[in-house]
């Protein structure tokens, strides 16, 4: 090993200046999005968006309300589906291939593609149950395999030591930022491979939401996410890439601290630190 | 995006008073300073003994400055999490704060010197150290006005001149050497010349400082540590 450069400790060679340590062009991308439009009857909500989610990165969507990022984020689950009225041109790619092609079998999609709302919608049964339930549907019903599942995804949503003793208690007596690490469970306990989470943490306390930050932090190792967030410093914090957008428009997408500390669009600069344009 | 644009525009509106007061009170500490270098230079060339002591009386002036600026900072950092142009601002002024302080310091150094003089110092022993000290009087004044006006151009203009105040500085020295061997009792004078020529070539290293910190702010680039090309081929890419 050359230790040339190493200085009490600090490898200085390594040492950056400006750039970026994170570059999308080295990223191997998991969701790929080719000019997209997405109308709600006539009112065009997406606007020749193009873009690719890195994978196991966060990816953060910021703007102001109505600018389309919840939208395209239920584009990625095809949840705009169950929308009446919606109209969609343009191209998803999950891994290479069209999540609109007429072969994708939409649950299959939903079950490689887990989401999280803004509010904790845990089913009135069981704790254990609540994350069995995928399974269940799947058809597993060993008891063995059901448990080792609950446990493991508990632990990876950092809920198991609050609930190890109560995991037959009905899962609506959790507290709200119980119940948010509940429904992670419950996405991860199907091992999908894209998480996408719609502001899971605008509806908890300041201390639930760190708990749901640092295991998003975690959970990254293994997940590609995807986070929409009103909650800037939440972007700031958490993401590896973040999105603007405006308007139904990709505004800028790059790196997280490039864009906080130096974005390349005057749009991104006024909104993120808070001017009107 | 223009000097307005930086402080103003804000949905809060009280946000955009704390960034304008900050940067009015960086402003007022750089013309305390610029104030405090005009009388230290006049106090030493025309040995005024009276306004070397108000320099020295004054640093304290500066000092409090420094202290209440980075109270702001600190506060504008915990209260409104800054971002981007937000952002570089607050860490300008972080930065271009201990730079003014530093160079109030080496204004009262020169005063301690103008103290130091006796009463027969020939004029000619001041010609050289008048020229480059009016030239770094000038610097100072310029990184200031360039921090002001967001002037880019103003900041590569100072941050060129440091050069030539090296090379003069270097050309004060070789000079004072040769008075000391022509005439070995001139020698505790030239010594003082010689500290306050070494404190005016510290004060451009400084304003050039400032530029720098400047820069970044107007352009989002580091540019420390990089030749003078470099920096100017950075600060002018478009943003």
């Amino acid at each position: 090993m050359n230790n040339s450069t190493l200085t009490h400790g600090i490898d200085i060679a390594q040492l950056g200046r400006g750039e970026a340590t994170l570059c999308l062009d080295d990223e191997h991308l998991c969701i790929v999005v080719k000019n997209l439009n997405l109308y709600y009857g006539d009112k065009q909500a997406l606007k020749d968006v193009n873009m690719g989610i890195p994978s196991r990165r966060v990816t953060a969507y910021i703007g102001p309300s109505g600018c389309g990022k919840s939208t395209l984020l239920r584009c990625f689950n095809r949840m705009n589906d169950l929308t009446d009225d919606v109209h969609i041109d343009g191209e998803i790619l999950l891994d290479g291939n069209d999540i609109h092609r007429p072969s994708v079998n939409v649950a299959d999609l939903r079950r490689r593609v887990g989401m999280v709302f803004q509010k904790p919608n845990p089913f009135p049964k069981s704790v254990y149950e609540n994350v069995a339930y995928g399974l269940r549907l799947q058809g597993i019903n060993s008891r063995r395999v059901l448990d080792e599942v609950v446990e493991k995804s508990l632990k990876g949503a950092a809920l198991w030591d609050e609930v190890k003793d109560r995991l037959y208690d009905n899962a609506l007596g959790l507290s709200g930022g119980q119940q948010q690490r509940l429904v992670i469970a419950r996405a991860i306990a199907i091992e999908p491979e894209v998480l996408l989470l719609d502001e899971p943490a605008s509806a908890l306390d300041p201390i639930s939401t760190l708990k749901i930050e640092e295991l998003i932090n975690e959970l990254k190792t293994e997940y590609t996410i995807v986070i929409v967030t009103h909650n800037m410093q939440q972007a700031a914090r958490v993401s590896d890439y973040t999105a603007f957008m405006y308007l139904g428009e990709l505004i800028e997408f790059g790196d997280t601290s490039s864009l906080f500390t130096n974005p390349a669009k005057k749009q991104t600069e006024d909104y993120i630190t808070g001017r009107y344009g | 995006m223009n000097e307005e644009e930086f402080t103003q525009h804000h949905i809060s509106q009280q946000f955009n008073l704390e960034l304008r007061e900050l940067r009015n009170q960086v402003l007022s500490m750089g013309g305390l300073v610029e104030e405090q270098l005009s009388n230290a230079l006049i106090a030493l060339t025309n040995n005024d003994q009276q306004l070397a002591k108000r320099v020295y009386a004054n640093d304290y002036k500066i000092n409090a400055l420094e202290v209440a600026i980075d109270e702001e900072s600190t506060r504008i950092l915990a209260r409104r999490q800054p971002t981007a142009s937000d952002l570089r601002l607050v860490m300008a002024v972080i930065k271009t704060i201990p730079d003014l302080e530093r160079i109030g310091d080496q204004a009262e150094r020169i005063a301690h010197m103008a103290l130091q003089m006796p009463n027969e110092t020939q004029a000619k022993h001041f010609v050289t150290i008048n020229h480059l000290g009016e030239k770094v009087r000038q610097m100072l004044h310029d990184a200031l006005d360039a921090f002001a006006r967001l002037d880019v151009e103003v900041a590569l203009q100072v941050m060129r001149e440091d050069h030539k105040i090296d090379h003069e500085s270097d050309s004060i020295y070789r000079q004072l050497i040769t008075y000391m061997m022509e005439d070995p009792r001139a020698i505790p004078i030239a010594l003082n010349i010689m500290w306050s020529a070494r404190a005016l070539e510290r004060i451009a290293a400084h304003s050039c400082n400032i530029c720098e910190y400047l820069i970044y702010f107007v352009k989002g680039k580091d540019v420390r540590h990089i030749s003078l090309e470099q920096v100017e081929k950075q600060a002018r890419q478009p943003r």
